[in-house]
């Protein structure tokens, strides 16, 4: 099993594992996200646990962060090694004639996914960490010192989406989020070597999960940018 | 057919290389490709210049040597078929035609259109085989069951003719798809189990050592595979692979 990263097969099953990973938790992203349209309270509620729990704070966290830096660092390595692989390249080369777009394109989509994802945690994970970690508070109020307050989540989800060019940013970032999944669900089973009777079935679903998924988290957006 | 070709001349490894046009007069619809290479040859010999160097054996589709990218296409547009079975009926009178050698960095330039495909040799030496014994008690391979759908599943694995396709399309040049069709052909049948830990960890080493790239499962080795090879021996060799790793 030792060094099993140092071959191309081991590599992709790992980049498979942390994208199932990435994927499972986009679900319950979105799900949470759900919440903020469906019920403001529960938003709140589930947020404040998702905020204060210690395992979802001091294991998941810290785990999810590990999947996502590996995900971003292990795709730029296989990049930079596979540019390697063809020095000179094509004078023609039809590449819509035998691949989609998206599947040639993986690094462009998960580079504009990282672009987002740095604003997305400039928005929301930065300011939380200092408002629990360095400030201190882990009350969750919109005035900790005034515990009839309420909880501060759902006003600060509408008021990031004030301003339409955040709104804008978030509605492409999605865009490439999908187009990364388009190609990137399938690819994964077919990395850990699943490739059956299922695979057909499993490609519908990618799709559908491709484009459902970050349709919702656009959707989303739009909602509290009108809905203010 | 009046054509216009813009073929790869390089003198040798070390030559830059560069795209030539050649006009070619009255070609026959009929001819195939390497045919129609062949009369541009003669009438490069006839004026006194080099001819181009291209790789041909058997020429019906068996041999894998003819690797040339025409069009932007590994064997050109047409599907299922290699250089020497692609007709000039795939192409319209005033075309313009770009050859160009497979491109991979374990696929080294000799000569305009001929690359050296010897890493994959060294990939079959690393494991490509069973070991029997032919001092006389060799029991015949007919004598153990094997179940159809593993025989068919094998054998389709084994029309793989190592022609490059699959390299020269993906645009990682990942030889995924040749190994896995390697490893495939002997994983399904009885007779690949003895070795089949040793088979794919060698494999891969050495496909990995040669220089390929990683496979990102665009699938276009699988289009453009003259044997119609197929992404699910991919899937199987990973799973080889992810066996053989946990044993060893």
């Amino acid at each position: 099993m030792s060094g099993i990263l140092n071959s191309s097969v081991g590599r992709k099953f790992a980049m498979a594992l942390s994208a199932f990973f990435l994927m499972i938790f986009l679900v319950q992203h979105f799900a949470i996200n759900l919440l903020s349209v469906c019920n403001s309270e529960t938003f709140n509620e589930v947020s404040h646990f998702m905020g204060t729990n210690w395992l979802i704070q001091y294991v998941m966290q810290p785990i999810l962060l590990i999947g996502v830096l590996f995900h971003f660092i292990m795709g730029f390595v296989l990049e930079i090694k596979n540019k390697g692989a063809r020095k000179i390249s094509y004078v023609k080369n039809n590449g819509n004639a035998n691949s989609t777009w998206m599947s040639r394109n993986m690094i462009y989509s998960g580079l504009f996914i990282l672009i987002f994802l740095v604003i997305h945690f400039l928005d929301f994970w930065f300011p939380e960490i200092n408002i629990k970690y360095i400030q201190g508070d882990t009350s969750g109020l919109i005035d900790p010192n005034n515990a009839e307050s309420g909880l501060r989540y759902f006003e600060e989800l509408q008021h990031k989406f004030v301003p339409v060019w955040r709104v804008a940013l978030y509605c492409i970032g999605f865009v490439f989020l999908s187009l990364h999944l388009l190609h990137g669900f399938s690819s994964a089973f077919q990395s850990v070597g699943a490739n059956n009777k299922y695979t057909k079935g499993l490609r519908g679903f990618g799709k559908a999960y491709a484009i459902l998924i970050p349709l919702g988290f656009i959707i989303i957006a739009l909602f509290h940018h009108f809905n203010q | 057919m009046n054509l216009t070709l813009k073929i790869w001349r390089q003198k040798n490894k070390d030559d830059k290389g560069k795209l030539v046009d050649y006009p070619v007069s009255d070609i026959s619809p009929d001819m195939s490709f390497l045919e129609m290479l062949d009369v541009l040859n003669e009438d490069l010999i006839n004026k006194g210049e080099e001819p181009i160097a291209f790789d041909h054996d058997c020429r019906e589709g068996i041999c894998g040597m003819c690797s040339l990218y025409i069009n932007g296409e590994a064997h050109g547009p047409d599907r299922g078929v290699t250089t020497c079975q692609l007709h000039m009926r795939m192409f319209k009178d005033g075309d313009t035609i770009f050859i160009e050698p497979f491109r991979a960095a374990a696929f080294p330039v000799i000569k305009d259109l001929i690359v050296d495909r010897t890493s994959f040799d060294r990939i079959q030496h690393a494991g490509g085989f069973i070991s029997v014994n032919t001092s006389g008690n060799t029991i015949d391979a007919n004598a153990i069951p094997v179940n159809k759908h593993d025989a068919d599943t094998a054998f389709d694995a084994a029309t793989c003719i190592g022609c490059g396709a699959c390299v020269a399309s993906c645009k990682n040049s990942s030889a995924m798809l040749f190994v896995s069709a390697k490893v495939s052909q002997f994983a399904l049948l009885p007779q690949g189990q003895v070795e089949a830990t040793d088979r794919v960890l060698n494999m891969v080493k050495q496909m990995d050592e040669e220089g390929f790239g990683n496979c990102t499962n665009t699938g276009a080795c699988e289009v453009e595979c003259p044997k119609g090879i197929s992404l699910e021996s991919i899937a199987r060799m990973n799973r080889e692979y992810l066996k053989a790793s946990l044993k060893g």
